[in-house]
């Protein structure tokens, strides 16, 4: 492997729920700043491997992991890591809304006023700069103290976004972020995934393929556990080297 | 069968119908040439709007697919290489047709002398078996016969480089041929671009196939890409 820094790596990853083997010597470098997408079929490990990312498998019973996973370079299966400062670094969005049943200014700061920040300047200034960066703010700013169950799906997505985002991560997980939501919530959501890799790393899991082709600058195809491809997501959508490669993305499959 | 299966091979069929069409197209512009045949020649011309309607529709039928189906890889590169296909197929028509309003436009057949010094027969033979083995390539999804194909232009153009000098000098000879000859040179130039386009729709089979992009290559360089 090169000299180049990667954000995110995993090296021989093994990982087993039980007896069952999810993911099989997994080998991968992740750029920073940049949108890597995982596709695959059902059960193929992209979601186990998307959740060893920030240890979110930890709570699985007989779920363990073999082989490193390196953040920055650092392991993060290790005793001194400790789960919840990882998860600051590593923050994560999932595939339905889930925006806690509290006010829209509540959800967002959430997490700041878990770490202990009371300051009341200091929050509101977090809420909005994070609800701009989603493009929520125009729509939000006069509904602050609303409960965010009554905003739309897409808003709620965008949301958890915003949610991820006030605890100033460096990199965000996001596990089929648009599968709930309609063709205009995902257009957004996916115009968002490009101004946000500006700042941050990112890693999707998604059932969409035209969208892995649109927001992602590297996909990587998993089967069965394994990790049949890697490559830029322009080569793997005109030109993929593997055969169970085309055949999925081509909608060919079995 | 996959959906996108049918249509893409709906793609194909039709494809092949405007081949058929055009090589009929092309073979008969090379017999009403050495025959002086005005009913042929008339025959090709009037088949150039069937070749149209082939194209328009084969054109349409990609932008269906790419819009309705979203096609990627080895599907997203035969849609791609159709389009392109489909457009030169349409211009070896046109060329075919060009061919035969020189036939109409004349009454007498091409002096055999001419057509020996210039090799022009030699040369529409063998565009027209490139054409016909490039049918097959494309058929057999055979790119080291597209590859060959495109290494066989050279004769082509060979004989097209050489034909002004040895008109010319067979005009002085000849004075009273210069209209015919000069008809001939023609024909010569434009089966000349018959061969390119022969070897355009042969880069397109093995884009298509193989997914690399041969054209603007030496010919030379061909062989070491192929790997």
């Amino acid at each position: 492997m090169s000299k180049k820094n990667y954000k995110l790596e995993a090296r021989n990853l093994n990982a087993y729920y039980g007896s069952f083997q999810a993911l099989k010597d997994i080998n991968i470098a992740m750029e920073e700043k940049a949108v890597t997408a995982f596709i695959g079929p059902s059960g193929c490990g992209k979601s186990t491997f998307l959740r060893t990312l920030n240890r979110m498998n930890d709570y699985i019973d007989g779920f363990r992991v073999e082989g490193d996973v390196l953040l920055d370079g650092k392991e993060i299966y290790t005793k001194d890591v400790r789960v919840d400062e990882l998860r600051k670094e590593v923050g994560m969005v999932f595939q339905k809304p889930n925006p806690f049943p509290k006010t829209v200014f509540e959800n967002v700061v959430y997490g700041l006023k878990i770490q202990g920040i009371k300051d009341k300047k200091r929050l509101t200034e977090a809420a909005e700069s994070s609800l701009r960066k989603t493009a929520l703010w125009d729509e939000v700013k006069d509904k602050l103290d609303k409960s965010a169950l009554a905003l739309s799906g897409g808003q709620q997505q965008r949301l958890c976004i915003a949610r991820a985002l006030a605890i100033s991560p460096s990199v965000i997980l996001m596990d089929e972020p648009t599968s709930a939501l309609d063709p205009i919530s995902t257009a957004k959501i996916e115009e968002l995934i490009h101004e946000l890799k500006k700042d941050y790393t990112i890693v999707i899991v998604t059932h969409n393929m035209q969208q892995a082709g649109r927001v992602s600058d590297q996909t990587a195809f998993f089967y069965m556990g394994e990790l049949i491809e890697f490559a830029k997501t322009k080569t793997m959508f005109t030109s993929p080297k593997h055969d169970r490669t085309q055949n999925y993305i081509t909608g060919r499959f079995g | 069968m996959n959906h996108i299966d049918v249509e893409l091979s709906g793609l194909r069929v039709k494809l092949m119908e405007m081949w058929d069409l055009v090589e009929y197209q092309l073979q008969s512009g090379r017999e009403a040439m050495l025959t002086a045949d005005h009913e042929l020649a008339g025959k090709v011309l009037k088949l150039g709007k069937k070749v149209n309607n082939f194209d328009v529709k084969i054109d349409r039928m990609c932008e269906n697919l790419l819009a309705l189906y979203t096609p990627v890889a080895v599907d997203l590169r035969l849609v791609l290489a159709t389009l392109k296909i489909n457009a030169n197929l349409e211009r070896i028509g046109d060329t075919a047709e060009g061919i035969s309003m020189f036939v109409k436009n004349r009454e007498n057949r091409f002096s055999p002398e001419m057509l020996e010094i210039t090799k022009a027969v030699a040369m529409f033979d063998e565009a027209l078996s490139m054409f016909h083995d490039c049918r097959v390539a494309y058929k057999a999804n055979d790119t080291e016969q597209a590859r060959a194909i495109i290494k066989r232009d050279k004769m082509l153009n060979k004989i097209y480089r050489k034909s002004d000098t040895i008109m010319a000098e067979y005009m002085r000879q000849h004075p009273d041929n210069i209209e015919e000859g000069l008809a001939l040179l023609s024909i010569i130039k434009k089966v000349e671009r018959v061969g390119d386009q022969i070897t355009n729709i042969a880069e397109e089979i093995i884009f298509y196939q193989d997914a690399k992009v041969v054209k603007h290559k030496s010919k030379k360089k061909l062989d070491k890409d192929k790997d």
